[in-house]
Formats: structure tokens, sequence, C-alpha cells
């Protein structure tokens, strides 16, 4: 694994990418009806460690999240998990598509 | 093969910039609904649509042909077609839709808008400066478009003296009232759904429906913007007995809708898994967001009527339309 230390700093400055109160617990993946295995609590502890190539890997799970916000409202810890993956998706449409332009 | 997102999303971002619209549908197929309700141009109070139910037979028109797409792999035109879409506007040609399926969508718009007739609330409607929210582009991340968007829809809203803004559905409710003050300075309409708004007023009752079903929370409804019990106490008012699903108010499980773009296979799962959580309870099923309601239509067998919340209440309290 590769660790890029700035790949979190560019994230913040997109959005507020929050998740370090995450405790692993699972419940986020139990509750995705989408039965996202990664999502979201593994990709976050990629991003967390700076693993952006695995990240940026991940693009179209990233994408396939449908923001229903089961999981958020179910998190003990109450992490804003919706808006860590909009935070993602501004990332990869910066950063990877090129899709930055106002 | 799936959709492209980058060509998908470059489309999308497109012409939200260059047509204030994700999906730019033309005046007509925006404003038609309004023919013969005599709704007042402007005012402090307005009926704001965001063009979400008048674009939903689009969506669903494109839906499909993405999903033919992604079944057949030949997803390379989409990368051309991005560049001739900052030309030309390719929308209709992708999400051609008929003028039945624009009626029903249509239909439910005069519904609302004369639900509130009935119940006394004055209101305005803004017509073609009634812009879409830009809900799609804020999902999915686009957010320098998101932002240019929103505070161009901001300098209308304010141009046209705008005060308090009545929505008709969970996504442009949820833009409005809670992601525009964030990222729009000085952001300050009281945004209310129209659902709230009936449900505190008194419909003149014309039957009492005496049926059950079930009811579809919207997630954005339900997890974003706390309307729960509105729907639910129209719905008794209207002689409807509801049987709730298991997955039920904030524990809503979503219709697949968010998926239909990028990836259509995975949304028509979803809402196949959600028809069934609710066909174990009721074989009528009530929506209150227009894309919940076309993805899980789409995805109900024969037996399972699936209605949009207007529908009942304007059987219950409305004459028909001649």
């Amino acid at each position: 694994m590769k660790v890029d230390s700035g790949f979190l700093h560019t994230l913040h400055l997109g959005g507020e990418f929050d998740a370090n109160l995450c405790m692993n617990c699972g419940t986020c993946t139990a509750l995705c009806p989408l039965g996202i295995e990664l999502m979201p609590r593994k990709l976050f502890r990629r991003v967390l460690l700076g693993d952006k190539e695995s990240v940026v890997g991940q693009s179209e799970t990233i994408f396939s999240c449908l923001l229903c916000r089961m999981c958020e409202s179910n998190c003990p810890a109450g992490i804003h998990i919706a808006e860590n993956v909009r935070s993602l998706r501004t990332y990869l449409n910066h950063e990877v598509y090129g899709l930055a332009e106002a | 093969m799936p959709v492209p997102i980058q060509s998908t999303l470059g489309m999308l971002g497109d012409n939200l910039k260059k047509r204030h619209s994700a999906l730019p549908i033309g005046r007509k197929a925006a404003i038609g609904w309004t023919r013969g309700l005599d709704i007042p141009r402007g005012g402090e109070t307005v009926l704001y649509t965001g063009q979400m139910w008048q674009m939903v037979p689009a969506i669903n028109a494109m839906a499909g042909r993405l999903a033919k797409y992604e079944k057949s792999g030949s997803t390379r035109l989409f990368g051309f077609a991005r560049s001739m879409n900052k030309l030309v506007n390719l929308t209709p040609f992708l999400a051609r839709s008929t003028p039945a399926e624009r009626k029903a969508f249509d239909d439910r718009l005069r519904n609302i808008a004369r639900l509130l007739q009935a119940a006394g609330v004055k209101f305005g409607y803004l017509y073609e400066k009634d812009l879409y929210s830009g809900a799609l582009a804020y999902d999915e991340g686009l957010d320098e478009n998101f932002s240019a968007h929103a505070r161009y829809v901001y300098g209308v809203l304010k141009e046209a003296g705008v005060k308090r803004l009545i929505t008709v559905d969970p996504h442009t409710t949820n833009m409005l009232r809670s992601v525009y003050p964030k990222h729009v300075p000085g952001f300050d309409f009281e945004v209310r759904s129209y659902l709230e708004v009936l449900a505190e007023h008194t419909l003149p009752t014309r039957k009492s429906l005496d049926r059950s079903a079930t009811i579809h929370d919207s997630c954005v409804y339900a997890r974003y913007e706390g309307v729960l019990e509105p729907p639910r106490k129209l719905l008794a008012g209207s002689g409807v007995a509801l049987a709730e699903p298991e997955l039920s108010g904030k524990l809503t499980f979503c219709c697949g809708g968010p998926l239909e773009t990028l990836f259509p296979s995975k949304s028509h799962e979803i809402a196949t898994k959600r028809v069934e959580q609710l066909k174990a309870v009721s074989p009528k099923v009530i929506t209150a967001c227009p894309l919940c309601l076309a993805n899980l239509s789409r995805a109900a067998p024969a037996d399972v009527d699936v209605k949009d919340i207007s529908d009942y209440l304007a059987e219950a309290h409305l004459p028909a339309e001649a």
C-alpha cells in the first residue's frame, strides 16, 4: 500500500470528510440496501490511511451509493456518511475525471 | 458494460451550466401542466416544482435507453455524445417520452395545485422561471456546477420577490430547505413541502376512500427532512387505513431511484426488492416522490398498484377534472 499524505488534505478542501470516530462496528455494512461490503467503513478506513490508489480504484462503488442514509441514521458514532461519500465523488470528479469547471 | 461515469456526469454538468437543467425538457413540457388552473404569476408565496415531476417521463425514457446501452456494451458513443451535447441539446433524442406518459405526471402536479387551492392556500407560480434545483449534480459531487446553478436560482427567486416556497417533491424540498442555505449566502426563503402545508389545513371531503394501503416513505423525506407525519395524517383524513411495511418511516428502504442513470440494472434490483417488501403488506402502494413512483412502478408486477399520495388525496377531496 502506498500512502499519499496529501490525499486527506485535498478531500477536506472539497468538503468535510469525517470518519475519525468510526469504530468499525459494521452496522453500516449490515444495513446497506446494496449490500456493498466495502461501504462505507472499509472504504473510509482506506481514506484515513491515505491509500489513494485503492480508493480511486473503487470509483464505481463510490458512485453506486444510493445516499439513502440508512447507514447514517443508524451509525452509533454519528458519522455523516452520505456527506463523506459526496466528498469522495467531488474528489473523483476533480482529480480523476477532470469535471471541475463550473 | 457499465454506463461511463465521466461522460454521463459531464453531460449532466454541461446541461446545468448551459441550459439550467439536468434534462432540458423545453418550455411546453415544463409549464404545460398549469393550463386552465389560473395560477397567478409570481407573488410572495409560490408553488415551486423544480421541474421534477415534469422531468420524470424523460428520465424514464433515458433510463430505458441507458439500460439497453448497459446490456449491449455499446457505451463507447458516450464520449462523442457529450461533445455533441455541448453544442446541440441532445436530451430530446436520449430521453423521448410519449404524450400519455407526460399527461400522467402533469396530472399529479395539477392535483397538487388544485388541492392547495381547495384548502384555501394562496400561491403563485414562476412559470418559465420555475427552475430545476440541481439535486442530481449535488448528489453526484459536481459541486462547482451545482453551486453556480444554485446562485443563479437564488438570483431568479430574489428578482421575482419570492419569500416562501411550497415544494412538491422531497428532493427539491431538501435542496432548497437544507442544502442551498449552506451554499448560497443570504438564502433565507421559507421552504415547506405541500404535504406539510396541506396537513395544517382542512380539505373539503367529497368521499371517504375506505380502503387499506401501504406507504413507501421516500428516503429524503424520512431521513433528510423528517417529513413523516403529514402524509399519514392526510391519508387518515381521506379514509385510508395504512398498513406500515416492516421497513418504514426512518427505517425506510430505498426505491433504487438514485441509481437509474449510472447503474440501471442495480436500480431495478433494489426496486424489485422494495416492491416485494411492500407487497407483503398490501397490493396498494402509496409513494410521495416522483422518482420513487417511477422506479417502483417499473418494478411492480401487474397485481401491485403503485400510486402517488396526490392521487388518493385528489380522489377523496377534489371533483374529477372534465
